[in-house]
């Protein structure tokens, strides 16, 4: 079977994947150049004011000891409350712009009818959403340093823990929003998963606290991995064996949930 | 004031948004019992004109009165004896079919049971018993307007007003409500309808008026604005693009009237076979050719130089 | 049908009797028709349908407090609470998480419902086609969404009962203080919702509400500010209400409360009023 050849020469063309990824990303950009301020409430603005509120306001009411590893609560809490925010983001970007690209506003669906394949959307959305984490992290990380909330330059190696502690929350989470036909589950998601992760999973106060059946549910969090990972960066202490068990976990969560979310895709896509 | 039966009465009736005038100063009745339309095209003014008969928008100028009352200050009063269809549909998605007519009862004041015993009635009135139970949106559009037109009879208005109510729906659905429609006139319902079909304004309006552009334009019954307006028959030419060239010359003196329209030309004359055996004669060969009675379009094309649907 | 039909042709309409009261005398009669509840039935109606998203709303001031009761309690020592007592840092916290869950309870439904129903549903469109007019409509979704923020706090004060936080006979009135902060919310909540114009507004909302709930002494006291903000804090609506709530929590009423309360009737009142009036507006054009 030979290609019908071309009358004359067309304008479309099969790109590569990286550059089908980076395509992919030039849509987002191009939209969030006009959109950045709403993302930027609830990115940069929320966890600062959380580091205000419950850093400094709440710390005042603790006295530094061995929960804290010894270090004022503030400086404790910054770390964790860069997973916590990727992590926060990531469960944003990947449940409602999901589904809206399939549903609502079906911009997954005009790109598929281009050369683009699922596995290059997938890639083009889990890049755009790792691109706006670190974008949002960073500022973060600047406007705690100011306010003295930072321990060191280390803090950097927490933000690149953090980013793919939120990756690990943000490919599975793309894998189910692709399966959805309503966003009614997403209100669950938010309400019975993340918050719940975000308040119990070891970011404002050491899981050792929790009860003891409770334990084991948090250590399957990918937060409480990331978590400890980016406090180990930060203040050092941790176990090389225990970095490599966390890295490992996180790694894996991340490969099967873009796996999933390639095949999510391109099942959706082809219907 | 509006005395004499007359359930409607507007003086230079208008309504501006802003800079726009949507209704540039309009004289209307309607009287009880009549089907009586407002036939336009888009944008003619004819929902502002609505709104405001509906008491849900402030005229601008003029006079209005609704049965009688005014509706800057009785309102609510007139709005009880009214029955409203919306051209969009606006039924309570978060509700079943049962369910939309019960709350929408329930705005009037009915009593649970009024409201029980009245939409089992008008479910079985709009053929939608068997859907009661169901959701709203997966319905079809010729049943989410059955439901709005039974909605709009739950408090069994004296004065239902219909906006566009068979825009979108296919042919059969189409006759459905108008069967349902005359019905209701038959049954005493005083009928106010908007539309920019002619074949509806012909079917179900007693009297009707042809607005454009915030004015009205002509009144009368259907079959009086045809004869006033265009011949009895209308021969329609059709060509391919560019030949209809210089035929408006060669048939003009054989009608009253010649129009030329984009696609085809229009030659009004009483006897429509006879013309054509004329043109023919003349050299004149068309694609296409059809004889027909002239229809409440051409009255609107006369008056306006347009046609009603763009 | 027939006999309604004979009713068509004789003129009446088959509604019920015209509503009476002392709001129809003073309120402007193209606007208000005294048949709010109407739509407080119809919220009714919507929310047995999907309960269980309503009852999942309390959850979130839950979660809250149980972090709080087991991780930050044991972090924090006692604080100095209403009064000058020291209390444990959950039963600090706790009133303060019920005042919020009054609150969420009423800005949702004052809110993000009302902005889709205004701007996708058109519901509001049906219900003013019938006697009722916008008065009508922003008091009963007011209504509504005061009565979810109540049913919020119950849920929210009964747990706390079973956490052993309540220590004064006072905290009966915490139900009825409830149902104030969430008028006060819910009022205001649609006044602002009646001025937006997409969904990018909303952050706007988030912006307001999230640090409210941070910084309006809920997981702190007022004396960890320097004096100057402190006076600033004290005009956050939320700090009203969870000075209000820990007062009845732990028994420490004064006068100060009545001054609280005032508050939320003022916010309550204005918001009826903007709403009304947009609403005419927005919907009466």
């Amino acid at each position: 079977m030979t290609e019908v050849a071309e009358r004359t020469r067309g304008l479309g063309r099969v790109p590569g994947p990286v550059a089908a990824a980076f395509l992919v990303m030039e849509g987002y950009w191009t939209w969030y150049r006009r959109n950045w301020r709403s993302s930027a409430v609830s990115s940069v603005v929320q966890p600062v004011l959380f580091l205000l509120a419950l850093g400094f306001g709440f710390g005042s009411q603790v006295q530094p000891g061995p929960a804290t590893g010894g270090l004022s609560y503030v400086l404790y809490l910054t770390p964790a409350l860069l997973v916590a925010t990727a992590v926060q983001i990531a469960a944003f970007e990947c449940t409602y712009p999901v589904l809206g690209s399939f549903k609502w506003q079906a911009q997954y669906v005009a790109i598929a009818a281009t050369p683009i394949t699922a596995r290059q959307i997938v890639a083009g959305q889990l890049t755009w959403v790792a691109v706006r984490m670190t974008s949002s992290l960073l500022v973060f990380v600047a406007v705690a340093a100011v306010l003295g909330a930072v321990t060191g330059p280390a803090i950097l190696i927490s933000l690149v823990v953090a980013v793919l502690g939120g990756m690990a929350i943000g490919a599975p989470v793309t894998a189910y929003s692709a399966t959805l036909e309503t966003e009614g589950p997403f209100a669950g998601l938010f309400r019975f998963v993340i918050l719940p992760m975000s308040l119990l999973a070891g970011t404002f106060f050491p899981v050792d606290l929790l009860p003891v059946w409770i334990r084991p549910l948090a250590w399957l969090t990918p937060l409480w991995h990331g978590t400890e990972l980016a406090r180990g960066a930060a203040f050092g202490g941790l176990n090389p064996w225990a970095a490599l068990g966390h890295l490992g976990y996180l790694a894996a969560l991340f490969a099967l949930g873009a796996a999933l979310a390639v095949r999510f895709f391109r099942r959706r896509l082809a219907k | 004031m509006g005395g004499n039966g007359q359930l409607v009465h507007a003086r230079d009736l208008a309504k501006r948004f802003g800079e726009f005038e949507a209704v540039r100063g309009i004289d209307v009745e309607v009287r009880r019992g009549e089907a009586f339309g407002f036939l336009g095209p888009n944008g003619a003014g004819k929902s502002s004109t609505m709104r405001m008969i509906g008491c849900v928008s402030p005229r601008s100028g003029g006079e209005l009165s609704v049965l009688g009352l005014d509706p800057d200050r009785d309102g609510p009063r007139i709005r009880a004896r009214l029955g409203v269809v919306p051209q969009l549909d606006n039924l309570d998605v978060e509700l079943t079919v049962r369910q939309n007519l019960h709350v929408y009862g329930r705005y009037f004041g009915m009593s649970r049971a009024q409201v029980r015993e009245k939409a089992a009635e008008l479910l079985d009135f709009a053929q939608l018993t068997d859907r009661a139970e169901d959701e709203v949106e997966p319905l079809s559009g010729g049943m989410k307007r059955r439901l709005t037109i039974a909605r709009s009879l739950i408090n069994d208005p004296e004065l239902l007003l219909l906006d566009e109510p068979t825009t979108g729906l296919d042919p059969q659905a189409r006759h459905l409500l108008w069967d349902r429609l005359f019905r209701l006139k038959q049954s005493g319902v005083t009928l106010i309808l908007t539309t920019h079909y002619m074949e509806e304004a012909e079917q179900l309006c007693d009297r009707l008026v042809v607005m454009d552009n915030g004015r009205i334009a002509a009144e009368g019954s259907p079959a009086e604005l045809i004869a006033r307006y265009s011949t009895r028959e209308v021969l329609e030419l059709r060509f391919p693009p560019g030949e209809e060239e210089g035929v408006e010359a060669t048939v003009a003196d054989l009608g009253e009237r010649v129009e030329v329209l984009p696609d085809r030309v229009l030659l009004y004359t009483t006897d429509g076979e006879a013309a054509l055996e004329a043109a023919h004669q003349r050299g004149v060969r068309p694609m296409s050719s059809l004889v027909r009675r002239s229809t409440l379009e051409d009255v609107f094309l006369r008056l306006t130089g347009r046609t009603l649907v763009d | 049908m027939t006999e309604t039909m004979a009713g068509i042709a004789a003129g009446r309409p088959a509604g019920g009797p015209q509503p009476r009261g002392l709001l129809l005398r003073v309120l402007p009669t193209g606007m208000y028709a005294g048949r709010a509840r109407m739509l407080v039935e119809r919220s009714l109606l919507v929310n047995r349908r999907t309960w269980l998203a309503v009852v999942s709303g309390f959850c979130e001031p839950l979660f809250y407090l149980v972090a709080m009761g087991v991780g930050f309690g044991r972090l924090a020592g006692d604080l100095v609470g209403p009064g000058g007592q020291p209390i444990s840092y959950v039963a600090f916290v706790a009133p303060a998480l019920l005042a919020a869950s009054a609150m969420n309870g009423a800005v949702y439904d004052a809110t993000f419902n009302i902005f889709f129903k205004i701007k996708y549903n058109r519901i509001y469109e049906a219900v003013l086609s019938t006697p009722l007019g916008p008065i009508d409509v922003a008091i009963g979704e007011i209504a509504w969404a005061l009565l979810r923020g109540g049913l919020y706090a119950v849920g929210f004060f009964a747990v706390m009962l079973g956490m052993g936080l309540v220590t004064s006979p006072w905290a009966l009135l915490v139900v009825p203080a409830a149902l104030f902060i969430a008028f006060g919310f819910a009022a205001i909540g649609m006044a602002c919702t009646t001025f937006m114009r997409s969904w990018q507004d909303f952050d706007l909302v988030q912006l307001a509400l999230m640090p409210m709930f941070l910084f309006s002494t809920t997981f702190f006291p007022l004396t960890v500010y320097p004096p100057a903000i402190q006076f600033g804090v004290q005009c956050f609506p939320l700090y009203h209400g969870i000075e209000v709530m820990r007062a009845l929590s732990t028994g420490q009423v004064d006068g100060s409360i009545l001054g609280h309360l005032a508050y939320f009737l003022v916010m309550a009142a204005v918001g009826l009023v903007v709403s009304a009036n947009r609403l005419g507006q927005l919907l009466l054009r």
